[in-house]
């Protein structure tokens, strides 16, 4: 329930609204069109320019406050031309080392509507998140009283009976019963003198412990639902699910390596040098934006970002995180093959990742679990050039059209443990 | 029937009346155990609070509360970059070319890097390069904890700026004293290095120059220069030769800078029914000589009459005195151009005599224009450098990789001129002697740290780049010359600049990747111009005259001359001819052991005891062991240079004496020798308890070159019988009969690797590839000697006992005694026997024997060909390693990482780096072995479906196979019908090892075709 879904409910509840608007006031739409010109801004603008703090540019809502929107005309549609021709231009261009792109493309039009979308006062969600919230309570409360009804239907089933077994009794149908301590009693003296019975408990016994202790003893190093907290609040969810980021975009290595890799600080840098804040209303557990913009900024003291002055100041610190996935020293695994070669989803192990705000280990990771994939799990031979003549091989010798990775060798000791 | 028959414990019995019997039958014991003695002061004892439940029940809390502390798993932490370097993915091996040169060893070699971490060399066989033991090992020395670790003035630690400043302010004041700037460095090969010390020779009025190298091939450079008019030593191509005569020249060994190895072994193999001839004359059973089709013994002054009358029959036409000569001269004469004779005699006259028969004979196989810079020393400069010293004429001393006051003979007289020198400065990697003596220790980076041009041969040259950012503050001698030369740019830029004009046959980045490039040499053109008055050499050889007792001075295998002491890859290595590791001792001659009661002998737990000798060389006494060689020439000892080095070593590696004493005027035989024995025994760690083949012509399979080309035999019938068994009561052959089914191994891979016997010259570094690829631990000296090791690959040296193994056979089949007294008898080696090598590692056994008997199939055979270990399965019953008929298993009796005990690289933060993190650090009681580096094969197999195309031949490789610069290990793929090892495999000479077990080995041999007479 993070900053995208809202953003997008958000806009769309603003955009009808002010299609609302604009429909009974036509007299102001000469001023642009809001919501084209916030497609506008995110498409052409939002790499360098936020609205309210300096990026790489400066901030719109300043400039659009200092320039006339003849004079904004001008400098988007070619700012190096009109330099030449308005000293006003050739000091904005002192702003930044940085010359701005030129947008020919961008009809007066399309300025009007970025500018009315940049003038437009910032939009306080309401209804849209109260709704929201609204909705998953209902949802929860539906559930509640499903179990209600199940408990009161239950209560009612042993009344029925026992009001069956009263109305029984007094019509002297039932067999006549013996106190409690008596039945008690006799049981004891059964059960005392079944020397069988003894045996076969002691049996019973000793089997269902060996049992669970072997269980338990089972999961001993197991670490599913491992789930440690990291030195950074990173949600997968935000970026993965959310924002539909794709795994291998931050872990690059798992296509080439043995290892998928932990992202480097600059890889995060990437989108992060001008994403400084999460979304407005984004939260994670009971922790708001105030809070996880602070996280962000740990990233920034980790790689020695100054968000000030938009550069690094080379102090770095390396981020330590917790590893959850962890197989021992004697057991060897490659990424690359079962992401590049198998073509394997990253979910398929480690479970629904771009629904977790905090990762867990998904997978028990023992070796069962690894060899029962490997016993199940054909291999496709039909892409691939290694696998060609071994394909060929086989369809001759045993007529088959598809093996088992354990067929294949997969299950040979050698094969992961040396 | 009940047995009347009663028993006695003791006589006491007999007697009934006896008290003893009366308390035997009430006690345990006739006499009370002293249990409070025992256990300490009963007084104290009674006294203490701490009552033997309380002891129970402190020991049941704190063991409870460890396991339940234990259930808790660690927190792991996983620290990204902060920013990636573009190149390296983790977990992604990277190589780079680049170019070992310590001085001692020059190769080009490819280096593997993890994650920033050299850790591993292999040979680059794209610039032709090989490489040796040391060379394999040399990736642990840039882990020498032990390394010098920044720059220091008398023991202090100082900043680079101000040891350079301070340095230039003295050479300026010891310039305008008017004394000599002198330089004293080993044989770098760098043009570069002497161009910047010949520029300062522009601020400075004197600077001196001197090449020094610790084991020196100056005579054989002043003989070239005499003939050939420049101060160079010749290159030699063996694989053209189809006669070598060697006198004293362990070619295969350290003799001119190595690397003829190659060149040597492609002559050696049999083909078109050709192989090169070689006989070898020398004192000491080296590498050389034990490869050799006829090895003569001669003492070092023998040598020099064989010489000299071997120069007469060529050169002058007369006929040779001796019969061993007289036939090398033969196989010259028919060899023709083809021929070459090399000496290692230390002698000028003797270097001019062998340059003089090439000459003669019009030998294809030396090369004097295209020179080996691999040894450039100058001994009279040296000589000449030390008395100026004394003399106080040398205003500063800089030394550059060079640890004189260990290698010279005359240290001491060194030491005192260094006391007379201004200004002393040593750059150094290691900690050494050197180093405490000088004001100004300055530490260099290791060669994996550092950037160099090297010209190995006229013309050839190569780069060396860093391959990991330095681990100490060190800076390269060259980057230090630039600054003194007042230029501020560094060594990189300046070899960069100076590529530029070079006129070099590929671009900097191609020659960088490549790691060499061609271009015209700056070095002396060589002319033959020049009279020599030859007869003055000839008499002065041929009149030597000889002393009962001659010491002949060798480098080891694997320490050379004793820079990489503190690595204990090296130490650990067993030497290829006596197998004896960790120590150096006196080769003795079996006539004169017996002659002076020298002794050896196994103990009862197989480790091998000698006597110790009082051996004094020119006035100089030295205690040191003595080790019966077989081959060793009467009136001849051998000692190896290289050991005894003191400082910068941790304990257990100074091992051995420092035989550089003895090295008197840079002469590697000395002739005034006294040996005596005097009390006590010393302990070897040699790890061949059994020296002779004892007849078993099947384990090495021999022919000669006759009989090979003999196309009337069939080889199955003849010189590579099949072994045969009885099967219902019928001779059938041992590959026929099968306990077992037949594992299908024709789908995929099926992995071979193929040993040529006649290739293979024992050198080792197959078995140091393989204990750097592997992670193989040292386990230490003691644990040597109780046949211990852990080296997955050995290579088992045989001799024989009579004059050659077919003499061996005839022997036991005519054997006139008895079975066991002619067993025993078999068990001596020949005064001069042939020798063999056999490298010997898991063979891979499709029936495995080691298989069946695992309880718990913590060994199992995969279909690839590979006999697989898993670690964490094995409980250590060692059932296979007992049911192994090849003996290859290893057992870890103990953790040998992160162990005080075995304080070696393992132990160290430093040492560790260089393990390899895709090959398991093995447990105390696992057993272990060979793979058949299936991490390697499994890379090659992964890249290949990583790309969608089949693997090709040459990608498959093992350590040992990639490290073996002579082809004698080949490995690859046999359901491959175009590979090599297919076509070896079928070879007519392949055999397998015992192959009447009927175990199917996927490691096969070649049989050794030696090239003598019947």
């Amino acid at each position: 329930m993070k900053s995208v879904k809202y953003r997008s409910l958000i806009s769309k509840l603003a955009i009808s609204s002010l299609a609302f608007l604009f429909f009974f006031t036509l007299n102001l739409s000469a001023q642009g069109d809001a919501a084209n010109g916030k497609k506008l801004f995110n498409a052409n603008c939002a790499a360098c320019h936020k609205l309210d703090k300096k990026l790489i540019g400066p901030g719109l809502i300043e400039s659009v406050g200092k320039r006339s929107n003849e004079w904004l005309k001008a400098w988007i549609k070619d700012n190096a031309a009109f330099q030449k021709v308005d000293a006003d231009a050739k000091e904005a261009a002192e702003y930044s080392p940085t010359a701005m792109t030129a947008f020919p493309q961008l009809s007066d039009q399309d300025i009007d509507d970025i500018i009315a979308y940049v003038k437009k006062p910032k939009e306080v969600p309401t209804a849209g998140v109260s709704g929201g919230a609204v909705a998953i309570q209902s949802s929860q409360a539906d559930n509640t009283l499903v179990y209600i009804l199940g408990a009161i239907m239950l209560v009612m089933l042993l009344m029925l009976f026992n009001l069956y077994r009263t109305v029984n009794e007094l019509k002297g149908n039932a067999p006549k019963r013996l106190s409690l301590s008596e039945q008690a009693d006799g049981v004891w003296e059964a059960f005392k003198g079944n020397k069988f019975l003894h045996f076969l408990l002691v049996i019973f016994f000793l089997l269902s412990t060996a049992f669970f202790g072997f269980g338990w003893l089972s999961t001993v190093g197991v670490d599913k639902g491992y789930q440690p907290i990291q030195p950074i609040e990173f949600s997968h969810k935000i970026h993965a699910g959310d924002n539909k980021i794709d795994c291998q975009y931050c872990h690059s290595s798992a296509k080439h390596s043995k290892m998928s890799g932990i992202p480097s600080g600059n890889v995060c840098m990437n989108c992060h040098k001008s994403i400084a804040e999460v979304a407005d209303n984004t939260v994670l557990g009971e922790k708001g934006k105030e809070y996880l913009d602070k996280e962000i900024q740990k990233l920034y003291k980790a790689v020695g970002w100054d968000s000030e002055n938009l550069q690094y100041t080379g102090e770095t610190m390396p981020i330590e995180w917790i590893r959850i996935h962890n197989l021992p020293d004697f057991a060897y695994f490659n990424h690359s093959q079962h992401v590049t070669v198998a073509g394997i989803k990253c979910q398929k192990c480690h479970g629904p990742v771009e629904e977790m705000d905090e990762v867990y280990q998904y997978s028990p990771l023992t070796m069962e679990w690894c060899i029962d994939c490997h016993r199940e799990t054909e291999v496709d031979m039909t892409e691939n050039g290694y696998y060609k003549k071994i394909h060929e091989q086989l369809a001759k010798k045993f007529g088959v059209e598809k093996v088992t990775e354990a067929q294949m060798g997969g299950m040979e000791c050698g094969k992961c443990h040396y | 029937m009940a047995s009347n028959k009663k028993y006695w414990k003791s006589v006491e019995e007999l007697d009934e009346n006896s008290s003893i019997v009366d308390t035997l039958r009430k006690n345990e014991f006739v006499e009370e155990i002293p249990t409070d003695e025992f256990l300490g002061d009963k007084e104290s004892l009674e006294n203490s609070s701490t009552t033997r439940r309380d002891f129970l029940k402190y020991v049941g809390f704190s063991t409870a509360a460890a396991s339940l502390a234990a259930c808790e798993g660690p927190v792991i932490k996983s620290i990204p970059y902060v920013v990636k370097p573009d190149g390296i993915i983790p977990g992604v091996a990277d190589f780079y070319a680049t170019t070992m040169v310590d001085g001692f060893d020059f190769a080009n070699v490819l280096v593997k890097v993890r994650e920033g971490r050299p850790i591993k060399i292999e040979p680059n066989k794209e610039a032709h390069g090989t490489t040796n033991a040391r060379v394999q090992a040399s990736v642990l020395s840039l882990y020498d904890s032990l390394r010098l670790q920044g720059p220091s003035l008398k023991g202090e630690s100082i900043s680079w700026a101000d040891a350079n400043s301070q340095i230039a302010n003295k050479l300026e004041q010891v310039n305008a004293a008017g004394k000599t700037i002198a330089f004293l460095t080993s044989t770098d090969a760098s043009p570069l290095t002497t161009d910047l010390i010949s520029q300062l020779g522009g601020a400075y009025t004197d600077v001196r120059h001197v090449i020094y190298d610790s084991v020196s091939e100056s005579a054989a450079i002043d003989a070239f220069e005499v003939m050939y008019g420049s101060r160079a030593l010749p290159s030699y191509d063996f694989s053209k030769a189809n006669a070598i005569v060697s006198i004293g020249a362990d070619f295969l060994g350290d003799w001119q800078g190595g690397g003829f190895d190659a060149g040597y072994a492609k002559g050696r193999v049999p083909d078109h029914g050709k192989m090169s001839h070689h006989t070898h004359f020398e004192a000491n059973m080296s590498l050389t000589g034990a490869n050799a089709d006829i090895r003569v013994k001669a003492k070092p002054s023998a040598q020099k009459t064989l010489l000299a009358d071997l120069y007469n029959a060529i050169v002058n036409g007369a006929s040779a005195k001796d019969a061993n000569v007289a036939k090398a001269v033969k196989q010259l004469k028919s060899a023709g151009s083809n021929a070459v004779v090399v000496t290692g005699i230390q002698d000028k006259n003797a270097q001019l005599l062998a340059l003089a028969i090439n000459k003669t004979i019009g030998s294809e196989v030396i090369n004097t224009s295209i020179t080996n810079n691999k040894r450039q020393g100058n001994d009279s400069a040296v000589a000449q450098l030390i008395s100026d010293m004394k003399s106080g004429t040398i205003g500063a001393l800089i030394i550059n990789n060079s640890n004189p006051v260990y290698t010279l003979a005359s240290s001491s007289e060194f030491v005192e001129g260094l006391g007379k020198v201004d200004v002393s400065v040593a750059f150094s990697m290691t900690n050494n002697e050197t180093v405490e003596a000088v004001q100004y220790a300055l530490a260099t980076p290791h060669y994996l740290e550092s950037w160099g041009l090297v010209e190995m041969k006229k013309g050839q040259f190569s780069l060396m780049q860093p391959t990991i950012k330095p681990l100490f503050d060190t800076k390269q001698f060259q980057d230090c010359l630039l600054q003194w030369n007042g230029k501020s740019e560094t060594y990189n830029d300046y070899i960069k600049n100076s590529f530029a004009g070079m006129g070099a046959s590929k671009s900097w980045s191609q020659s960088l990747h490549d790691g060499n490039f061609i271009a015209s040499s700056s070095a002396l053109e060589s002319s033959s111009e020049g009279s020599i008055d030859m007869s003055a050499a000839y008499s002065s050889l041929s009149s030597t005259k000889g002393s009962e007792l001659e010491l002949q001075l060798y480098t080891k295998i694997g320490l050379g001359d004793g820079q990489q002491a503190n690595n204990p890859w090296l130490q650990e290595l067993p030497d290829p001819i006596t197998r004896t590791t960790w120590d150096n001792y006196v080769t003795v001659s079996k006539v004169d052991a017996d002659r002076l009661g020298i002794k050896n002998w196994n103990v009862a737990d197989g480790g091998l005891n000698g006597s110790i000798v009082e051996l004094t060389v020119n006035g100089i006494p030295v205690t040191v062991p003595a080790l019966i060689q077989p081959g060793q020439a009467a009136g001849s000892i051998g000692l190896a240079l290289g050991y005894g080095r003191k400082v910068g070593l941790k304990p257990e590696m100074q091992t051995g004496k420092n035989a550089y004493h003895f090295y008197k005027d840079f002469n590697s035989s000395q002739s005034d020798v006294s040996i005596n024995v005097v009390a006590g025994t010393h302990e070897f760690a040699c790890i061949q308890l059994h020296n002779t083949l004892m007849g078993r012509g099947d384990i090495i399979k021999e022919t000669n070159l006759s009989t090979y080309n003999d196309h009337s035999l069939d080889p199955k019938h003849s010189w590579n019988p099949v072994p045969m068994v009885s099967l219902r009561h019928q001779e059938v052959e041992a590959t026929s009969v099968d306990l077992w089914d037949e594992f299908d191994s024709s789908i995929g891979h099926h992995f071979n690797l193929s040993i040529d016997l006649n290739s293979c010259t024992g050198c080792g570094a197959c078995v140091i590839a393989c204990q750097s690829e592997n992670n193989v631990p040292v386990v230490g000296k003691e644990e040597m000697r109780k046949s211990r090791d852990m080296h997955w690959l050995r290579i088992d040296r045989y001799y024989s006992h009579e004059e050659s193994f077919s003499g061996d056979d005839t022997f036991k089949e005519e054997a006139a005694s008895g079975y066991i007294s002619t067993m025993s008898a078999l068990e001596d080696p020949s005064e001069n026997p042939q020798v063999a090598f056999q490298p010997v590692m898991c063979q891979h056994c499709n029936h495995a024997p080691c298989e069946t008997v695992c309880p718990v199939a913590a060994t199992s055979h995969g279909r690839q060909g590979q006999n697989q270990m898993a670690y964490n399965r094995c409980v250590g019953t060692r059932y296979c390693a007992n049911n192994c008929p090849y003996k290859v298993r290893r057992f870890n009796w103990f953790n040998y990482a992160q162990n005080d005990e075995f304080d070696f690289n393992m132990n160290d933060d430093l040492g560790r780096m260089v393990l390899n993190p895709d090959v398991t650090v093995r447990s105390r009681g696992v057993m272990e072995k060979c793979s058949m580096c299936i991490q390697k094969t499994q890379a090659s197999i992964l890249q290949a479906k990583r790309e969608g195309r089949s693997v090709t031949d040459d990608e498959f490789e093992t350590a040992c196979s990639s490290a073996c610069g002579t082809g004698a290990l080949v490995f690859g793929d046999i359901n491959d019908k175009e590979s090599e090892i297919t076509a070896m495999v079928e070879d007519t000479r392949s055999y397998h090892l015992l192959e009447h077990v009927g175990t199917r080995p996927n490691v096969v041999y070649q049989v050794k075709v030696r090239n003598t007479e019947v």
